[in-house]
């Protein structure tokens, strides 16, 4: 869909030795990490490990307090953020939403036929042609990611940025997902997401970023999935099989099991 | 005098005509403008900025500036001094709102009853009055409602955007950041132009109460701009008939017509219609979230 313009070995963004923190409250740590393009990375780590600050960083919405966040000239990103950060009872249709992003370039409300055919197509290949016309409150989990990604890919982005996208889905949605982000990523877009989902997601991606305030580890899931950086990240003893070649977490949570009651 | 006489007998003075013509011009452009002040949840700004407009009424004449000049920069003042107040998302935003514009408010009812009535009367600006709109008057509201529809014609992606999903629409390249002041700008001038025919406790009510029963009529946010704005045009006119007939303040006319027709389709429509007005005053948290899990079904 988009045709990358920067070359192959100059980062999309490049962060480099970043501190970042809200107040006296340090989120980010010396963080370094560069965004290739084509790159599929996912971000893994709990909840408050700085996923999302360095998410904001790579977009530009925050500010790195220290270290700096460099973008190749005129790379273009698009960003999707979770799913309740929107009031889905707001009266616009799936049409509307996904033309919102696409910029302007009249001085009046009206969709242009270009317009229109551009978020069809975008629609069509996400699989929700059909529901253009809807009211954005009648569509279900995986539709709403789907019409975000359409938001998303109406801009024709060489980077894409996704904030928990599988979180609060149920498998089959996961699965949909997955397969649609990977179709992306061989169009030649490079995808960064963040991810909690050790299992359901991190396993599945070529490339992981292990973060806890800094960064405790980067490569393959056979690298990353690993014991000791597990633990570390997520602060628990988790035991780690190997199932098809894919890493599998287990948390074994030996002395906290749950004994049915004694009857 | 027989009953046609009745009514058509307002028509023939030129004060009525007058008021009548502010009157469409204020509910439509309040009803307008209210549609992205209730979509953004914003409401409670529009009660207290007109308030705050308040205070620069009685203390621009006292200092010696024109009133529409020194309200409107009083206002432009809160305005922007709420924008910012809100853009920082800290808790207590709506607290730092109320002390703001209800100060301002209580120094216009200190200046006007310490040093006398210079400008509008002190009930009229109060609960809206049919009297004495002025050409002038008529003039600027005339602007601001072509300036307001001008600038939501030109800006309505960007406005739209920034509106459903701010965080979004900034990284796509809109400033989110302008279209909030513009908005904050265009409100303010809003409700300093309608302030007299509606009155400064009164005003919310008709941002507010047009585009929720737009809402209720309709999924499309182009056609709730149409119907809120034709809804408040409507009950601008009715309002203003029945306060010459009842001698009843207008901006309290304006506001029971438009509760009335409220409650019309609150029946008409049912919980049906009053479910697609959840999440209106609440922008983006845990309401918006208990609707996904109820819109969404767990399969595709």
């Amino acid at each position: 869909m988009s045709l990358p313009s920067i070359s192959a070995t100059t980062p999309l963004v490049d962060v480099s030795h970043v501190t970042f923190g809200y107040g006296h409250h340090p989120v980010l740590l010396d963080v370094s990490y560069a965004v290739m393009p084509g790159q599929f990375t996912g971000i893994v780590g709990p909840s408050g490990s700085g996923k999302t600050t360095l998410l904001k960083l790579l977009l530009g919405t925050e500010k790195a307090q220290r270290g700096t966040v460099s973008r190749a000239a005129g790379v273009s990103m698009s960003y999707v953020p979770q799913l309740e950060t929107v009031n889905w009872n707001f009266p616009v249709t799936v049409q509307d939403c996904v033309l919102m992003s696409r910029p302007a370039r009249r001085p009046f409300p009206r969709a242009s036929k270009a317009e229109r055919a551009d978020v069809a197509d975008v629609l069509e290949r996400l699989g929700i042609a059909d529901l253009a016309q809807r009211h954005i409150r009648e569509l279900s989990g995986g539709q709403q990611q789907r019409m975000f990604l359409a938001r998303a890919l109406v801009r024709r982005p060489q980077m894409l940025l996704l904030d928990e996208p599988t979180s609060g889905v149920d498998v089959q949605t996961r699965h949909e997902v997955l397969h649609l982000l990977d179709d992306l990523n061989r169009d030649g877009i490079a995808i960064v997401l963040t991810t909690h989902d050790l299992n359901g997601m991190a396993a599945h991606l070529p490339h992981l970023l292990a973060l806890r305030q800094r960064v405790i580890a980067s490569g393959p899931p056979s690298e990353v999935i690993v014991p000791s950086v597990v633990e570390e990240v997520f602060g628990a003893r988790m035991e780690i099989l190997q199932h098809l070649g894919i890493p599998v977490v287990v948390d074994t949570m030996d002395d906290t099991t749950v004994k049915p009651a004694a009857s | 005098m027989s009953l046609f006489e009745t009514l058509l007998d307002p028509f023939q003075y030129q004060f009525f005509i007058k008021g009548l013509v502010a009157a469409l011009l204020a509910g439509g452009l309040c009803g307008l403008i209210g549609v992205f002040i209730t979509l953004r949840g914003m409401s409670y700004i529009g009660h207290g900025l007109s308030h705050a407009i308040f205070g620069g009424y009685a203390a621009a004449p006292l200092l010696g500036i024109p009133i529409v000049l020194g309200a409107g920069l009083w206002g432009l003042a809160s305005a922007l001094a709420i924008n910012a107040v809100t853009r920082r998302h800290r808790i207590g935003a709506d607290a730092a709102i109320g002390v703001v514009t209800t100060a301002s408010f209580a120094l216009g009812v200190a200046l006007l009853t310490k040093f006398g009535n210079k400008g509008p009367a002190f009930d009229s600006l109060l609960f809206g009055s049919i009297n004495g709109v002025s050409i002038g008057d008529l003039l600027l509201l005339g602007g601001v409602f072509l300036g307001t529809v001008t600038i939501f014609t030109v800006l309505y992606r960007q406005l739209l955007f920034s509106t459903f999903d701010p965080e979004v629409a900034k990284v796509s390249g809109v400033n989110v950041g302008l279209m909030d002041t513009i908005l904050m700008v265009v409100l303010s001038m809003s409700i300093l132009a309608t302030l007299s025919i509606i009155g400064v406790t009164l005003v919310a009510a008709t941002l507010v109460i047009p585009p929720v029963v737009a809402r209720m009529l309709t999924d499309s946010f182009g056609r709730m701009l149409w119907i809120a704005t034709a809804l408040g045009t409507a009950a601008g006119a009715v309002g203003m008939y029945l306060s010459y007939q009842l001698e009843i303040p207008s901006g309290t006319t304006i506001v029971l017509v438009n509760a009335a027709v409220f409650l019309v389709v609150l029946l008409a429509k049912g919980a049906k219609g009053l479910g697609r007005t959840a999440g209106l005053d609440d922008h983006t948290d845990a309401s918006a979230t208990g609707l996904v899990t109820a819109a969404a079904p767990s399969r595709v």
